[in-house]
């Protein structure tokens, strides 16, 4: 196998298991606020995952010489140098992407998913876990805001990521489907409620598929008789 | 510079000692002591504010070139480049606004002109009333008060609903083209729900409207300041 045990738990944890929105209920300022489109979500989520995936990694790096009493702001320190510092560099070299992802960039300070990963993961693990981590925790969000901002853009105007050239380039243009053709819309899905709404029918569905497998994977006990 | 035998030495010197300094064990041992928090901390935050001061530095210029070249894009987008033969972003003029609500007490109008005559003019304006915040546009008008053109810079409107106020969304916004406050009367300045001339967009009308009256309010500033403006 290409990922050893280790590893691979690690991601299911990321994406499923202990995912940032649906088990830990982190993160969920970002995801209310930029999930009125597929294309915003997978904005956030890809600015996300770059950052957190760093952020990991420093942490874990400098692991040894933040002690336990002031680790917390150290934490938010060294996150919001990394933030502002991909801030800069981006709006300067990259700033076509800038103007499409740079509201999401600020964000990401307010994102205490990446606090709750930098306490719970790298501040106790080696720099490669912890980098790995910080990938599948990005990654796992990153899902979620994408199917959460498809799910309140198909309900509120029956599109599916408009937009997307703008993030991705032209080429992407494919992606940009009208799922339901002259819908009328539907506004309460496209406001902050509507997230809240779908979230909870995500977080729902999360359970009963959880619910499901749990079942199916109980073995069949026999059923001892006594005499 | 050639590194002398004893130089050598002294470097491996130090580097063995930062290797032993920097090694778990030693640090756990420094770890509960209050000197090293306070100067742990403290090398964090200068550490932070070094990195933080350098990248500043060193991305403001091309920052502040990619701000301009924003501004360029969106004045060449508002003022057609045949109507002018000079430097927009030099050729400017304050005047005061702060009676118009446009968002600032003074604006910065740009100047086109041709063989020395102002033949339009562009400024950025607000309309602080948006539906969830200001919404900040960039007008170009032409010397007999009609709209050249009008874009959206900057807006935090309802996605997919009130973001049709964006050339890239829809083209409503061009619809202004070409009105002025002398061939439309101020009671068609007005969305069609308002009894106006201009489309309202399914779900959203307050965005329209208030993009409307603050470009409205601008046409206004214009023909007031028209004598400072053209001179």
């Amino acid at each position: 196998m290409f990922l050893s045990e280790n590893y691979r738990r690690s991601a299911l944890e990321g994406l499923w298991h202990n995912n940032i929105v649906f088990s830990q209920n982190l993160a969920l300022c970002p995801l209310l606020a930029v999930t009125g489109t597929a294309t915003n979500g997978l904005g956030m989520g890809l600015a996300t995952l770059v950052v957190i995936t760093a952020s990991n990694g420093l942490i874990s790096l400098c692991r040894h010489l933040i002690p336990a009493e002031i680790r917390i702001p150290i934490f938010v320190l060294l996150i919001a140098t990394l933030v502002t510092l991909v801030d800069f560099v981006m709006n300067a070299w990259a700033h076509e992407m800038y103007k499409v992802l740079g509201l999401f960039i600020a964000l990401i300070v307010t994102n205490c998913a990446l606090l709750g990963r930098a306490e719970s993961f790298a501040y106790k693990q080696p720099v490669k876990e912890s980098l790995w981590d910080g990938f599948m925790m990005g990654l796992g969000f990153t899902l979620v805001l994408v199917v959460l901002g498809a799910m309140r853009e198909i309900s509120a105007s029956g599109t599916l990521f408009t937009n997307a050239s703008l993030l991705l380039g032209e080429s992407f243009k494919f992606l940009e489907i009208t799922v339901i053709a002259d819908y009328h819309g539907f506004l309460l899905m496209a406001l902050p409620p509507g997230g809240f709404i779908m979230l909870a029918f995500i977080i729902v569905g999360k359970r009963m598929c959880d619910a499901a497998l749990a079942k199916r994977n109980t073995p069949i006990q026999a059923v001892v008789m006594e005499e | 510079m050639k590194l002398t035998p004893a130089h050598r030495e002294k470097i491996a010197a130090i580097l063995a000692w930062l290797k032993r300094w920097l090694a778990p064990e030693h640090l756990a041992t420094l770890r509960p002591k209050l000197e090293f928090q306070t100067g742990i901390l403290a090398g964090f935050a200068l550490l932070a504010s070094v990195l933080l001061g350098f990248t500043n530095c060193s991305t403001q210029g091309s920052i502040q070139q990619r701000l301009d070249e924003d501004l360029k894009h969106s004045l060449a987008e508002v003022v057609p480049a045949t109507l002018y033969d000079n430097d927009l972003l030099q050729d400017t003029i304050i005047v005061s606004s702060a009676q118009y609500n446009i968002g600032t007490a003074d604006t910065l109008v740009y100047k086109a002109k041709k063989a020395g005559e102002v033949t339009a003019v562009a400024f950025k304006f607000t309309a602080p009333d948006g539906y969830s915040g200001a919404i900040d546009m960039i007008i170009g008008i032409d010397r007999n008060g009609n709209v050249l053109g009008v874009r959206v810079l900057s807006h935090k409107e309802t996605p997919g609903l009130g973001d049709k106020i964006e050339l890239a969304k829809s083209p409503w916004i061009l619809s202004f083209n070409g009105f002025s406050l002398a061939n439309l009367s101020p009671e068609k300045w007005a969305v069609k729900k308002d009894g106006g001339q201009f489309d309202q967009f399914a779900g959203a009308t307050i965005t329209p409207r208030k993009t409307l009256q603050a470009t409205y309010r601008s046409l206004q500033l214009f023909k007031d300041k028209k004598e400072e403006l053209l001179k």
